[in-house]
Order: structure tokens, then C-alpha cells, then sequence
């Protein structure tokens, strides 16, 4: 495409990189956003057949239209902000809880890079060469949302739920980050696309290498749902307790922001999992011809309902944790296993070469 | 009292006003805490949100029209209330002894649905309030099976009203043996589905062993009774220690244990609902074995006449008359019968001036001496705790307020 409206053939491929980028932006945020919706529904059905009832089933057949009469009513809801509360922090923490959330997917590679009738393809929005390192670093980000939602609030209950989310992410921010440390190491590389890249190649995903691989994994998870301040971590919200924890003062959209966040987080945590340890598109193998690669994304997301369905089996099964045992979950047992794994695996992997794991196979 | 004082939050500590309004306070029980970071040092209980007056209103209706009052004093338990107001008042009558065995076994079968009914709730309302919400939804699904059978007794499913002075005003339904023993089959399999989500669960064991501990001897000092006061190491139950509607004829174990902390109070509760079903199976058999047998003690000064005669006899249509607007008329005096309900020794106190409505009527509420408890329970715990231990002495804020 050379001189088409006096431009160069560079310019015009970083055009196209933009114009295709910004398309699968969209496509990936507005993809999330149905997900979320349709996540709520299923966490209502399967919530409700697993304790002896239905789950919503009046809005359109199987109640498939309930989370479009949620939407509707929450966005016309009205939007109360508490007089003694910070407008503007109170504005902004939703914001800050749901955006990050949703720019997280931009680096997850939902399957193989692919030749599409000559033209090269990629399923993610970007390939950072340090992509794992991003995601920590903006799902750090969004716990701002939560603390700055308890203290903008000026409500006691809030303010104890912000508290709480804000030392309870921290702690487990540690053991997640070495329990992800783990897979990096086995691979070599931040770049989430090289991790999976590297299962599929070996044909094991790193959950299978023994023992190192599997621990690190559970660690992964188990902080991964504390990270999600899901059940039995859900102390920041703790209805038993705070009321609704540090979104007790919003109402309307803003608190539907804040839905959307947990949810995308507890989609974009099952992501991360899936690819550093589940092997992402794994068993579909490199040399694949193009139509079974097209799968890949297929057996992510399948990857990915599954752990959101463990999500939901947790919510319904266990009870909450106490504050205190939480954080000596955290510090006394996850982050020691985390860290002891981390120094395993990378014994192991200096002493044997890459793809050469003893106890695998 | 914690004062809500602004001083005292620049120390740090934050006074937080948990309630009336709150998910776990159980009903409208105002808790007043003060707070280090997550660490409770002080609560207040504040009650009186739930203030009905049944005592005083009971002061101003006849010994009939006073028993629909009762059903709302432990509006979760209303069979146990009826029963105490009219053991008491069959005490004033001087007819305690001679209601007939088969209003009696039906009373006792009653009470311990109720008993099972009412620890169904507290079973899943203290597993939400730790977040276990499942436990919550199985335990109404089992409730609603005893609710059933009291609808089909008595034409309501919460506030039955079904026990009169000298027996029942009805008999029971047919259906009743065969709702019954599904009930009896079906429920210690759901007991251990609970045990399985809660008993050995390492979370709740977490959330509750020597959590909320009162000793033997506090246990005595605050007037505990029921389970509060058994899992404090005392071994009394009313229907044991002072039986009443032939308990004693009925052969059960009283669960109890040493270790007086939330989980104590959980295994006594819980094994106390099989032997609310040991109970309900030999009650079941001797009101199978009663059928057709008198369910009324015939005494012309409580009882009405028989509906065939009102029709045919002057005489019978002018006591029917006399004894609904005015009612029975006891001899002057007083009585005091308890009984054992869910929550504890529930008891009415009645005195008579000779007249057709009491002088006064006095309800012990056993919640009310259990909560007492609560801020010795709470203090050194954490925010967490508060409402482990709220859901662990089970009240019912209508029958302290009463």
C-alpha cells in the first residue's frame, strides 16, 4: 500500500496496527462486559442449584435476559453520594476499581499466533515482552479503587472493608506474585505468549510439572481468590458483618462498576492462571494446521468457565475466614510454600536444561 | 455503656453502632462497639427496638384470647410459648394433671418439631452470618417440611395458637402419621448433609472453637438455660429436671459439653435436633397407638360444650355464651410453669385476682438472659466474632423485648 494519500508504507502499517489493535480493544472490553453479565446469571443459576433451588428463570427463557433487566434497572437507579462523603474520590474509586480490571485482557494472548490466509494474526490486543510484570503491576492498581471507596465513603463499615481489602491484597500479592515467579523461571521469559509457548512445545502444562509446578499453581489460586476478594475471602465485603464492606455507600451505577470489577478481576485472574499454568491453548500443538490453531481460544475459555465455576463451588461451599487467619494464611503459609517452590524450581532448572524437567512425564 | 463520644476516636479507637438495622444482629438487636483497628474492646447491647407489650396486653384479655399473644413473644418457636401459657394457666385451674394423654403426647410432638423448626433457623442464619450461605438455604428447605405439617394441624404454618385450656381444639389430621414419618426419615439425612458442610469444615472450626467462651460459673451467674447453659458444662433441661406434659415418660439423651465456646453451643444444638427426632418418633407411635382417644378435658368452667348441643340445649348454648364473652374465671392465685423451649427455660408467670383476666402475666424470655452474655463473650475478639457469637446464643429479639 505504498503512497496511497502521500504516505509511506511504515506509516501506513502502523495505521492499520492501531486501527486493528483498537478493533480487538473493543471487541476484547465489550466481550468482558458480556461475560461479566452473563458470569452474574450463571453464578445465580449454578448458586441456586447447588443449594436446592432455581435461580432466576422469569426473564426470558432460563432467565437469559435477567442480567439486561439488572443492567437497566442499576443504570437508572439513582446515584446517591453520602453528604460527608468526597464527591470526587467517591466518583473516582469505582473508576479506578473497573478500568484496570479491564485493561489487564490487553496482554493475555487468548490463543496461537496465526497466518489467516497469508495474513498474520494474533488474538491479543498487544505482545509485551514483559506481560506478566504488567498485569501484577495494574491489578495492584485496582485495590486503590477499593481502599479509596472505604475512605471516601466516611462510613465506619466502609472504611473497615477498605482497611480490609487493602492489607488482605497486599499479603497476597506476594505469595501470587512468587507463586507466578515459578512459571516464569520454567519458562524463562515474562512474556505470556513465550510461557504458553513453552508449555505447548514441552506438551505439559507447568500445573503438571511435579511437584514444583503443582504447588505453585494452588498458591497461584488460592491467592488469586483472595485477590478477587472472593468467598472464602470476601472479607472486604463480608456482608455478615460490614453490611456490604467498602461499597456500602454506593448505589446505582457506580456500584455496578464496582460488580463489573470483581467480576472481570475474577475473569482476568482465571486468565492468568491459564496461561501460566495451565498451558493457555494446551493440548493444541505448534504444528498444528491453521483450523485446529482457530481452537485455541475455544479451549482457553474453556479453561477459563472452569475456574470461574470453581469460583462460584468455593462461594457456596466454605464459610469466611476470620481477619487473622487470613493474614497468617497468607504470611505463614503461602508466602513460605510460594517462596521455598520458587527456590526449588530454580535449582532445578539450572541444573537441568529447559524442557528437560526430571519429574515430569 | 460505650458513649459515642467524639473523644474517644482521637485515642484511635472507633466507636462503630452496629444495628438496629444489620444483617446479623438477628431482628433489631442494637450493638454499641468500640473498636481497635479490627479488634473489638468494648459492646453495649441496646435493646427494646422490637417492644410489643404482650405482656401488658395479656392483662387485658381472658384466659382464652391471651394465647394468640404468646405465638409472638419467640415468634420462631410459638409452639413452646403457647405451651408455658397454658401449662401456667391449667396450674391455676387446677386441672394440670388431668389433660388427657393424648393432648399431651401431641404437645410434646408439637414442641419438638418447633425445637427443630427453631434450630433450623439458628442453624442457618449463624452459618450466614460466617458466611457459609448453602447451609442457609438447606435448612429452610427443611423447615418448610415442619411448617407443612403445622399448617396441616392447625391451618397456619408459623403461628399455630393450637393448644387450648384442658387439650387441643382439634384432633389431628390424617395426613399427619404419614407427614410426620417422612419427616422422622428424611431428616437425619440432611442433619449429617449439614455436618458435612459445617462439623469438621477447618474455616467454621476456625471461626468458632474458643470463640465467645463463658465459663460454668458465669453461665449460672447470667441465668443461662436451654443450650447456651448446657454447653457451658451445666446439665439442666427443663424437660429433664422439672418435666412437664409427661416428659419424663419419654426416653432421650440431654447433650451437653464442657468447653462453653461457639462451637460447644453448635455440636449441643445439633445433637440436640436428633433427640428433638428420638422424641417426635415415640410420640409419634403413642399418638398412632391413641387414635380417637379424648383430646379435651371436659370441665365445664374452661371447656366448651359440644357443638351438637349448643344447637339442642338452652342450658349448653348460655355456657358456650358465658364462656366466650367472658371467659374462664380461675380461682385467685398464681402459677408459674416453664418449659423447655429452643432458646431456653421460657416460662409464664400468672397471677389471678379471681377475676376473668389475670392481674398480671410475666413472660421469661430466655433469650434476655442469654444475651446478658454478649459484651463478656465479645471483648478481646475481633469484628469477625461479633457476629459468631450473636448467632451462637440464638435469640429472638421479640421475645427480650417482648
Amino acid at each position: 500500500m505504498n503512497g496511497i494519500f502521500g504516505l509511506d508504507g511504515r506509516t501506513w502499517d502502523i495505521i492499520l496496527a492501531i486501527i486493528t489493535a483498537s478493533i480487538k480493544a473493543f471487541v476484547i472490553v465489550n466481550g468482558l462486559l458480556l461475560a461479566f453479565a452473563y458470569m452474574t446469571l450463571s453464578e445465580r443459576k449454578v448458586l441456586g442449584r447447588m443449594q436446592a433451588r432455581y435461580g432466576p428463570n422469569r426473564a426470558g427463557p432460563w432467565g437469559i435476559l435477567q442480567p439486561i433487566a439488572d443492567g437497566i434497572k442499576l443504570a437508572f437507579k439513582e446515584d446517591v453520594t453520602p453528604r460527608q462523603a468526597n464527591r470526587w474520590i467517591h466518583l473516582l474509586a469505582p473508576c479506578l476499581a473497573l478500568v484496570p480490571a479491564l485493561i489487564i485482557f490487553a496482554v493475555i494472548p487468548l490463543g496461537p499466533e496465526m497466518e489467516v490466509f497469508g495474513v498474520p494474526w494474533t488474538w491479543h490486543v498487544a505482545r509485551v515482552n514483559v506481560a506478566y510484570l504488567y498485569a501484577a503491576a495494574i491489578a495492584s492498581v485496582g485495590v486503590y479503587g477499593i481502599v479509596l471507596a472505604g475512605w471516601a465513603s466516611n462510613s465506619k463499615y466502609a472504611l473497615l472493608g477498605g482497611l480490609r481489602a487493602s492489607a488482605q491484597v497486599i499479603s497476597y500479592e506476594l505469595a501470587q506474585g512468587l507463586a507466578a515467579m515459578t512459571a516464569i523461571v520454567m519458562a524463562g521469559s515474562l512474556d505470556l505468549y513465550e510461557i504458553v509457548n513453552q508449555q505447548v512445545a514441552s506438551g505439559l502444562p507447568y500445573a503438571l510439572y511435579l511437584p514444583f509446578g503443582l504447588v505453585a499453581f494452588v498458591v497461584y489460586v488460592i491467592a488469586g481468590v483472595a485477590e478477587a476478594n472472593r468467598a472464602p475471602f470476601d472479607l472486604a465485603e463480608a456482608e455478615g458483618e460490614l453490611g456490604a464492606g467498602f461499597h456500602t455507600e454506593y448505589s446505582g451505577f457506580k456500584w455496578s462498576m464496582f460488580f463489573m470489577a470483581e467480576y472481570v478481576n475474577m475473569i482476568n485472574i482465571s486468565a492468568l492462571a491459564s496461561v501460566l499454568f495451565l498451558g493457555g491453548w494446551w493440548p493444541i500443538p505448534t504444528d498444528a494446521p491453521g483450523v485446529v490453531q482457530a481452537l485455541g481460544p475455544v479451549v482457553f475459555l474453556v479453561k477459563i468457565a472452569l475456574f470461574m465455576f470453581m469460583f462460584i463451588w468455593l462461594r457456596a461451599t466454605l464459610p469466611r475466614l476470620r481477619f487473622d487467619r487470613l493474614m497468617s494464611l497468607g504470611w505463614k503459609v503461602l508466602l513460605p510454600v510460594a517462596l521455598v517452590n520458587l527456590i526449588g524450581t530454580a535449582t532445578v532448572v539450572a541444573l537441568w536444561p529447559l524442557g528437560t524437567w526430571p519429574f515430569a512425564n | 455503656m460505650v458513649m459515642l463520644e467524639e473523644e474517644r476516636t482521637e485515642t484511635g479507637r472507633m466507636v462503630l453502632n452496629m444495628g438496629p438495622q444489620h444483617p446479623s444482629t438477628h431482628g433489631v438487636l442494637r450493638l454499641i462497639l468500640e473498636l481497635d483497628g479490627e479488634n473489638v474492646l468494648d459492646c453495649a447491647p441496646d435493646i427494646g427496638y422490637l417492644h410489643t407489650g404482650i405482656e401488658k396486653m395479656a392483662e387485658a384479655r381472658n384466659y382464652h384470647q391471651a394465647l394468640v399473644l404468646t405465638d409472638r413473644i419467640d415468634y420462631l418457636a410459638p409452639v413452646t410459648n403457647n405451651l408455658s401459657y397454658i401449662l401456667a394457666c391449667e396450674k391455676l385451674f387446677g386441672v394440670e394433671g388431668a389433660v388427657p394423654e393424648r393432648a399431651q403426647v401431641t404437645r410434646v410432638v408439637m414442641s419438638e418439631l418447633t425445637r427443630i423448626a427453631s434450630h433450623l433457623i439458628w442453624l442457618g442464619t449463624h452459618a450466614l452470618d460466617l458466611g457459609a450461605m448453602t447451609v442457609f438455604m438447606y435448612c429452610w428447605r427443611e423447615r418448610e417440611q415442619i411448617l407443612e405439617i403445622m399448617e396441616s394441624i392447625s391451618g397456619v404454618r408459623m403461628m399455630t395458637s393450637f393448644m387450648r385450656l384442658g387439650g387441643l381444639p382439634a384432633d389431628l389430621p390424617d395426613e399427619f402419621d404419614g407427614m410426620v414419618a417422612r419427616f422422622l426419615e428424611d431428616m437425619p439425612r440432611k442433619l449429617d448433609e449439614y455436618e458435612v458442610l459445617l462439623t469438621r469444615n477447618p474455616i467454621f472450626v476456625d471461626r468458632t472453637k474458643g470463640v465467645g467462651f463463658v465459663s460454668r460459673d458465669a453461665a449460672l451467674e447470667f441465668g443461662f438455660s436451654g443450650s447456651c447453659l448446657r454447653a457451658s458444662g451445666v446439665k439442666f433441661d427443663v424437660r429433664v429436671n422439672l418435666p412437664y406434659s409427661g416428659y419424663e415418660t419419654y426416653r432421650f439423651d440431654v447433650p451437653w459439653s464442657r468447653e462453653g465456646d461457639v462451637y460447644a453451643r453448635y455440636m449441643v444444638r445439633m445433637r440436640e435436633m436428633r433427640e428433638s427426632l428420638v422424641i417426635i418418633a415415640q410420640g409419634a407411635a403413642r399418638l398412632r397407638a391413641s387414635r380417637g382417644a379424648p383430646i379435651r378435658l371436659d370441665d365445664p368452667r374452661i371447656t366448651f360444650p359440644k357443638r351438637e348441643k349448643i344447637h339442642s340445649s338452652m342450658e349448653s348454648l348460655i355456657h358456650h355464651f358465658k364462656l366466650v364473652s367472658e371467659g374462664p374465671i380461675p380461682p385467685a392465685g398464681e402459677a408459674y410453669a416453664a418449659v423447655e423451649s429452643p432458646r431456653g427455660e421460657q416460662a409464664t408467670y400468672i397471677i389471678s385476682d379471681g377475676t376473668n383476666m389475670p392481674h398480671r402475666v410475666r413472660f421469661r424470655a430466655p433469650s434476655f438472659y442469654n444475651l446478658q452474655a454478649l459484651p463478656q463473650m465479645i471483648a478481646g475478639g475481633l469484628v469477625a466474632d461479633v457476629v459468631a457469637c450473636i448467632g451462637s446464643i440464638d435469640i429472638v429479639l421479640g421475645e427480650i423485648d417482648r
